[in-house]
Parts: C-alpha cells; sequence; structure tokens
C-alpha cells in the first residue's frame, strides 16, 4: 500500500519531483567535482607549486656554519661534503611521501678562458629506487620548469655536454652548439654546449653539467656538495615556530604532535635525522606559501562545496513545500483516516529521498565529469577520483534533502485535516 | 484511559456520545455556546440549522479533529477533551468513520484502494474485505477505476465504504448529499438505511430537510446552541424513497417550541 501510494505520488507529480532530483543533482554534483579535486588537489597544487623550486637546502654541517657567519657559499665548496650515497635517505623519513622532488649539487671553481667560473654538476632527471622499492625519477629540471632554456635540457647521460648561463654565455661569447674547454687544478675536461638558459638570478653565471662529469673533473667520485629539497609542506604555527628554534624544548605530547605534522621544521628535522652530519635549512618564504596556497584553495573549495549545497537546500524547500500543499487535500484526509503525523512525514520523505537518490546519482556522475574538466582547465591533468568521495556526497545528498524537507515537514504536522476538508 | 473516564461509563452505558457544555470559542465568536447532547448507540440522528451556526464545528469536535473550548466530550466512555493530538489520531482511526462534503479521494489511487488506504492506517490493508466493503455501496464493478472515470455520486459510495471498513462505532457525514443529485441522494441514504439496520450509529449533517426527516431524531442548531430536538417516526423496514417524505417544515425547525 506504502509502495502504491509511492509510485502515485511519481506519476502524479514527475515534473515537480523530476525538479527536486535536478536541483539535487546540480548540489551533488559540484560537491563530487570539489571534493574530488580537493582529495587531488595536493597532487595538483604540488605539481604546480614545484615550479617555485626547492624549500629546503641540506648541506654538510661544517659548510653550514661557515656560511653563515660568513655569508659565503664559494669558498666551502671545496672543503665539506655530503656522500651521493645519502641522498636516498631522504625517502625514508617519516615525511618522505611530501618529498615531491630533489636533486645534488657539486659546485666548484673552473677556469674558463684564463678566468674562474662556477661550475655545478648535478642531476637532471635522475632514475632511482628509494631503499622502500619504489621508483623514482627526480632532478632539476623538474624543479626548475620556469627556467627559459634555449636549445635543451641536459640528460643524465650527457657527461660531454653542458648548460651555460646566459651571463657567461655573453662574458664568454659561448652559444649553443659551440665547444669550451674548462679547467681544474691539473685536468681539464670539454663540453658541447647544448644549451644556453636565462633564470634571472646568480645561476645566470654558471656553468651546469652531469654530476658524474663534476665528480670526475674535480677528483671528488661520490661526493656532492649540497642537496635541494623541494617538500609539501603544512604552514607554519606557534608550535612549529618554537621547534624550529629548539625541538629538545617541547613538551613530549607537542613533540609527538610537531614531528608527524608536515611542517617544514619537522622535515627539515628529519632529513637531519636520516643523513649524517648534514644541516637542513628551510628556504622560509617559499615553504610557507605553498602550505598557505594550498590551505587557502582548500578552503575555497569547501566553501563553494558548502553553498551548492546549502543552495540546492534552497531551491528544494520551496520545491517540497509546494508539492506538500499541492496534496494538502490527499494529506488532510490521510490524517483524517487515522494516519499519524510521523507516518505521513515517512511517506512525504521516503518520495523525497527516493528523489534524492535518483538526483544524487545523477549528480555524482556528473560531477565526476565537471572534476575532470576543472582538472583539464585549471591544471592541465586528470583529476583521481577519491573513492571516499562516494559514501561522502552520499551522505551530504541525504542531509541536503533532510534539510529541504523541514519546512515542508513543518507544514505537514500543522496542517489540520478540518482546515482543508472543509474548504471548496 | 484515565479510570475517570472509565466511570463515566458506567452510568451511561447506552450512549455511544456524550456532549456536556460543549463551547467553541473564536475570539469574539462563540460558534458553540454550551452544547449538551446524548446519542444513543445504533441512533440516527440528523443535524440542521443555518449556515454558520456550528454544525461543521460540531462535527470536528465530536471526530476528535478540533478540540473544545469548554466542556466534555465522552465517546464510548472516554473523554476525548483530554486526549493528546497522537491519541486522538488513534480515537478517529479506530472508533470514527467520516463522510464530507467533498468526495476527498486520493486521486492516483483506484477505488478499492483508496478504501485499503483506511485498512492501511488502522491494520492491515485487505483487498478481499475492501472489496466487499465497495460491494456493499454497489460499486463492485469499479474497484479498480480512478477517482476521474467516476461519477460523483460514485466518488461518495467510495467515500461511505472508507469510512465503514474499520466498523466505526459512530459514522460522522458533514453533508454528504450536499454535492450529489437526487438519485445519488437517494442512494447514500438507502445505504444510510441499511446501516442503521445493521445497528450503525450515524450523525448527519445535511441542509435538506427530506434528508434530515428521514433520520430518527433531528437536532436543529442556531447559533451555536441546540434550539430543536425533533423525533421523527420512521419505518426502516423498507427500502427508503426520499419523494415519500414531507420534509421537516420551517415551521417546525424554527417555530419556538
Ligand atoms: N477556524 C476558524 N476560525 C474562526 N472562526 C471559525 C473557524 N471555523 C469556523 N469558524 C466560525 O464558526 C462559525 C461556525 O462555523 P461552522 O463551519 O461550524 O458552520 P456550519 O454550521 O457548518 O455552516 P455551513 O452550513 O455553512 O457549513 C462560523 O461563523 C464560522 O465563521
Ligand atoms: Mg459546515
Amino acid at each position: 500500500m506504502f509502495f502504491r501510494m509511492i509510485r502515485g505520488t511519481f506519476t502524479k507529480q514527475l515534473g515537480k519531483m523530476l525538479l527536486i532530483a535536478f536541483t539535487i543533482a546540480l548540489g551533488a554534483s559540484l560537491a563530487t567535482a570539489m571534493i574530488n579535486v580537493m582529495m587531488d588537489v595536493g597532487n595538483k597544487v604540488n605539481a604546480e607549486l614545484k615550479t617555485y623550486g626547492a624549500n629546503i637546502t641540506v648541506s654538510p654541517k661544517g659548510a653550514s656554519i661557515l656560511s653563515d657567519l660568513y655569508g659565503v657559499e664559494e669558498g666551502t665548496g671545496d672543503d665539506e661534503f655530503l656522500s651521493e650515497e645519502a641522498l636516498p635517505k631522504l625517502k625514508t623519513i617519516f615525511w618522505s611521501y611530501n618529498i615531491v622532488d630533489f636533486t645534488p649539487y657539486l659546485k666548484g671553481r673552473v677556469t674558463l678562458d684564463e678566468s674562474d667560473v662556477m661550475l655545478v654538476g648535478t642531476w637532471f632527471d635522475h632514475h632511482m629506487e628509494t631503499p622502500s622499492g619504489e621508483s623514482l625519477d627526480t632532478g632539476m629540471r623538474e624543479m626548475k620548469t620556469w627556467w627559459d632554456i634555449e636549445g635543451e635540457w641536459l640528460t643524465d647521460d650527457d657527461d660531454d655536454e653542458c648548460m651555460v648561463g646566459i651571463g657567461a654565455a655573453q662574458k664568454y661569447g659561448i652559444a649553443a652548439g659551440d665547444t669550451i674547454t674548462v679547467n681544474k687544478g691539473g685536468s681539464s675536461a670539454e663540453y658541447t654546449v647544448k644549451a644556453v638558459f636565462d633564470t634571472g638570478s646568480d645561476e645566470d653565471d654558471y656553468i651546469y653539467t652531469t654530476l658524474k662529469a663534476a665528480q670526475e673533473l674535480f677528483g671528488r667520485q661520490g661526493l656532492i656538495s649540497s642537496i635541494e629539497v623541494s617538500a609539501l609542506t603544512t604552514p607554519d604555527n606557534e608550535l612549529s615556530k618554537r621547534a624550529a628554534q629548539d625541538p629538545q624544548s617541547l613538551s613530549a605530547a607537542d613533540w609527538e604532535t610537531w614531528y608527524c605534522t608536515a611542517y617544514v621544521s619537522a622535515i627539515c628535522y628529519q632529513i637531519e635525522e636520516a643523513i649524517p652530519d648534514c644541516s637542513a635549512k628551510a628556504i622560509r618564504q617559499v615553504a610557507d606559501s605553498e602550505g598557505a596556497i594550498l590551505e587557502k584553495i582548500q578552503l575555497l573549495m569547501i566553501l563553494i562545496t558548502a553553498l551548492a549545497l546549502i543552495g540546492s537546500a534552497l531551491g528544494i524547500m520551496n520545491l517540497v513545500a509546494a508539492s506538500v500543499m499541492e496534496r494538502s487535500q490527499e494529506i488532510g484526509l490521510l490524517k483524517a483516516v487515522g494516519a499519524h503525523d510521523i507516518q505521513v512525514i515517512g511517506l512525504v520523505l521516503t518520495e523525497i529521498m527516493l528523489t534524492a537518490v535518483l538526483g544524487g546519482v545523477l549528480g555524482y556522475i556528473a560531477g565526476m565529469g565537471l572534476a575532470q574538466i576543472i582538472g583539464m582547465t585549471v591544471f592541465s591533468s586528470s583529476i583521481a577520483i577519491t573513492p571516499v568521495s562516494m559514501p561522502l556526497v552520499a551522505v551530504l545528498v541525504l542531509c541536503v534533502a533532510l534539510i529541504g524537507s523541514i519546512p515542508a515537514i513543518r507544514m505537514l504536522v500543522k496542517m489540520n485535516p478540518t482546515e482543508v476538508l472543509h474548504s471548496n | 484511559m484515565a479510570d475517570k473516564s472509565k466511570s463515566v461509563t458506567a452510568q451511561d452505558n447506552e450512549d455511544i456520545l456524550v456532549l456536556e457544555g460543549v463551547s467553541k470559542i473564536y475570539g469574539e465568536l462563540k460558534a458553540l455556546n454550551n452544547v449538551d447532547l446524548k446519542v444513543k448507540k445504533g441512533e440516527w440522528v440528523a443535524i440542521m440549522g443555518p449556515s454558520g451556526s456550528g454544525k461543521s464545528t460540531m462535527m470536528n469536535i465530536i471526530g476528535g479533529m478540533d478540540k473544545a473550548s469548554e466542556g466534555r466530550v465522552i465517546l464510548d466512555g472516554m473523554d476525548i477533551t483530554k486526549e493528546s493530538a497522537k491519541s486522538l489520531t488513534n480515537i478517529r482511526r479506530d472508533k470514527i468513520g467520516l463522510i464530507f462534503q467533498q468526495f476527498h479521494m486520493v486521486n492516483y489511487l483506484t477505488a478499492v484502494e483508496n478504501v485499503m488506504v483506511a485498512q492501511y492506517y488502522h491494520s492491515m490493508p485487505d483487498e478481499e474485505e475492501a472489496l466487499q466493503a465497495l460491494d456493499r455501496v454497489g460499486l463492485k464493478e469499479r474497484a479498480k477505476h480512478y477517482p476521474s472515470q467516476l461519477s460523483g455520486g460514485e466518488q461518495q459510495r467510495v467515500c461511505i465504504a472508507r469510512a465503514l471498513i474499520n466498523y466505526p462505532k459512530i459514522l460522522l457525514a458533514d453533508e454528504p448529499t450536499g454535492n450529489l443529485d437526487e438519485t445519488n441522494e437517494n442512494v447514500v441514504v438507502e445505504i444510510f438505511r441499511q446501516l442503521h439496520n445493521e445497528g450503525s450509529t450515524i450523525i448527519v449533517v445535511t441542509h435538506d430537510p427530506e434528508v434530515a426527516a428521514v433520520a430518527e431524531r433531528t437536532i436543529v442548531l442556531e447559533h451555536g446552541r441546540i434550539t430543536k430536538n425533533i423525533i421523527n417516526h420512521n419505518d426502516y423496514s423498507k427500502p427508503i424513497n426520499l419523494r415519500d417524505y414531507e420534509g421537516l417544515s420551517d415551521e417546525m425547525l424554527l417555530g419556538k417550541g
């Protein structure tokens, strides 16, 4: 009987029910899209923000003291080194998944045309296996995406080639395709210039080659002088600032919280734990802004989701109320015949819930499409669909339907059979 | 279901309905003004009176759809003026059959389904029994028809079948024939006669003097007060033909007495 009555409503008020389903579908689709984008946005924004480069530099302990004291980097390059073998350890720290890229540097002065120039060996697109068995591509190319390259990026196999900064290129009259010879102490090396790059910073005066070529030239096999790390971090707060000054000053509980939160200071601390005799320093402004931007974007999306859901709840409020109004005679009759308020509410809510399920399913499907459109237009890549988004959207849709039915339910309860049944 | 209401039963065993000093006050207006009324089990009572005299108000209060401002209403031994809205719904469901001037049917349900709705909220829908009820009002053939496919008279007969389906203690009909032509009016009154012979208690509000005259007793309401109580002497052993009834004359209804 209950089922027959429900079916009856759907045939009689099909248009209204479809409109309710459509309104719910609109809200659900936006919510689905936003939730999925939000869950995936960490990766997306991260990929975007990597273009801003490293946010942590790791250098040998002694070197960092020197450079801190004298504000010079150049003199230290020859004195202190890290082991190249320590690099995979970066991916063993607690927050290893937040380390999205890193690259080692081996820096030193070389002679070119009888004047001094800085030569840097690094990874460009290095493939490595981490201790946890994960395979990983990392290197400078991904971290310096804003570099303006004339020619082609080096690869890790181009041991006989180099990239020259625009400053050095102009000074020595070098163009892509030229061959240059550099000297270091007794040894010398000949590189073909594969590209000239423009960064707008100090690196414009440098020459870059592969890590292997630099180690050979400097006679420093297996050694590096610093590492640049790009890590995804949580914005600093009072706790992380205290911790950055002195982690030992925290209480055990605070320390635990700090250690298990992706603050840049916590990540630095963990890097120092993992790599012996190193000093990890945050390049603070960049690290802060990455986390802050991410949080702002997520907040924005939560707001959009909330607004979409509120909007659709308000939208159906009117529709559900109108549908109940239209049926006031029928409802009054049911009450007169002996239906309790709760039974009539159950009947109406069941209809709305069925409609909401229909709208929710349609909205979810549309939302997944919308997420991909957002992914493509905003991030130029597809959005990974998060499985939890389905139950989450289902719960949200049912809440919307419930909230949207509140005015109608209040009307239902107030509806007096005598008034409806005697009116002509 | 306090013991107090039970004690009321003991003294008036015969009366299915007792109104004691019932008033209904809307601001300045006394729609019902200190009404006393007793209806015996199995009685057939008609209520007449000018428009606005409080007939529907009284029916709504008896039917538990409205609350009296003052006084007591004792239905089947229970003082319903003290009951909550929820238990009034139960009382209505279990003890009262309602018929209105408008033929209120759920228009997306068939005739038999409309009868079954009342069963559904009472206990269990039973199609067999619903069909029997339709048979009683002569509509078995039309059981699968929708309201839009039924005439006004037929719809009202479905409503009567629905009002009867749960064996109510009392049948309340507010102008059941108000929207019907003479033929259908006669059909409805004839159904009432049969119900009366089977022992049903019937209270019917009407503007029609003939329909009023067919009842055992006619009560006249004016300005919320009962002004007349007329006993009619009718023979209920054979089918009723309304044409044979004179109808209560205006003098009888309005004259001093
Ligand atoms: N909800 C209400 N609020 C205020 N006044 C009301 C209300 N319901 C009824 N009344 C008034 O109470 C009086 C009695 O109304 P009621 O409906 O009982 O009359 P009636 O005898 O059934 O009339 P009719 O023959 O026209 O159906 C009328 O004056 C009416 O205006
Ligand atoms: Mg009336």
